[in-house]
């Protein structure tokens, strides 16, 4: 998030908007938010092992794996970690 | 050919039956031959939208249980002499009919129709499974609020679970002044939320109000929302039409003060 971020007002419909992605994951993985958050904490503590990871760039969602109505509509755990630096000493 | 369409949102109040009433009424003011049947047993609200409820004998579940034969339970529409009305019952409840009895009566009805609209209740319960027994595609209906499009994501979810892939996202209740001041989801927040096709966007509209006073579907007539539900009516019938703008005019006065809020 940059500073100018700070100091624009989130709009209702912006804030209607992320809630409901969010309740959408859950609701379609029937994975509750508070589950969702010991997970992503149990991988943040686990990859922090080995790098240094980007946490305001983390992004970890339960979606669907076929997306545009293809076949399966499993769920799939999709994480994107932004890595800032490999620790080298381990 | 003939279409069986069902009517469906998951969340009570978002418009369901008043856009099945005027997408029957429209496509049959285009020419073709519709039966809207009310599927909302024990609640049933289709016959007073489209001005009928003085003429119901028969109903949905007499029909099912051989009590009369469905051409007598139908009721021709006011104005239009291709379009019919099967009406719910409204002292029984949703157990009176089974999925398996719904797709029978369709069945019977294709013969007749070009397109059969199903209005569906509310929740996903019994009454859901019965209005979506027959259907070949689904019309969603949500408007933007959280809950509508939360109950529409677990609509969409289970539809797909019985096997009806062929589905179309309608917006109702927009309010463009709102979407523009960034107070409401936009048409595009909306389907890129639930991933569907949009088939259409109704604005909020008083005159939908008007028209439901007066029983009389407001399709074609010369407001935003009457056209909105026309061109949904062109788009289900295979035509390609672009979307309205559904942005009203304003006022020179009302810009003006508009330029001096900023």
């Amino acid at each position: 998030m940059s500073v100018f971020d700070l100091f624009k007002k989130k709009t209702s419909g912006d804030v209607a908007k992320d809630r409901l992605k969010f309740l959408l994951v859950s609701d379609r993985a029937k994975c509750s938010p508070e589950v969702m958050e010991m997970l992503k904490r149990d991988i943040i503590s686990c990859i922090s092992k080995y790098m240094e990871i980007d946490y305001d760039g983390l992004d970890i969602q339960i979606t669907t794996a076929g997306q545009n109505g293809e076949e399966g509509n499993a769920p799939a755990l999709f994480a994107n970690i932004p890595i800032k630096e490999v620790k080298h000493n381990v | 050919m003939s279409e069986v369409i069902v009517v469906t949102s998951g969340k009570g109040g978002v418009g369901k039956t008043t856009t099945s009433a005027n997408i029957g009424t429209g496509l049959a003011t285009l020419g073709k031959k519709v039966v809207l049947i009310d599927t909302d047993i024990g609640l049933r609200n289709l016959d007073v939208v489209m001005g009928l409820e003085n003429r119901i004998v028969y109903n949905l579940v007499d029909v099912v249980e051989g009590n009369c034969r469905a051409k007598q339970a139908m009721i021709k529409d006011k104005k239009l002499n291709n379009l019919f009305l099967l009406p719910s019952a409204q002292t029984r409840d949703k157990t009176s009919v089974t999925p398996e009895q719904m797709q029978a009566l369709i069945n019977e009805l294709r013969e007749e129709f070009d397109y059969i609209i199903l209005d569906c209740p509310a929740g996903i319960e019994q009454g859901f499974k019965n209005a979506i027994a027959g259907a070949d595609r689904a019309l969603i209906v949500t408007t933007p609020e959280v809950s509508a499009i939360r109950d529409a994501d677990r609509i969409i979810g289970l539809l797909e679970a019985n096997n009806i892939k062929k589905q179309h996202l309608i917006v109702n209740r927009l309010r463009m002044d709102m979407v523009k001041r960034g107070d409401m989801m936009s048409i595009e927040d909306v389907v890129d939320i639930l991933s569907i096709d949009l088939i259409g966007a109704v604005p909020d509209d008083e005159n939908i109000v008007i028209s439901t006073n007066h029983g009389e579907p407001l399709v074609g007539t010369d407001c935003l929302s009457g056209k909105a539900f026309m061109n949904i009516c062109h788009r289900i019938m295979g035509e390609e039409v672009p979307f309205l703008n559904l942005e009203t005019k304003q006022g020179f006065f009302s810009k003006l003060a508009g330029v001096f809020k900023k």
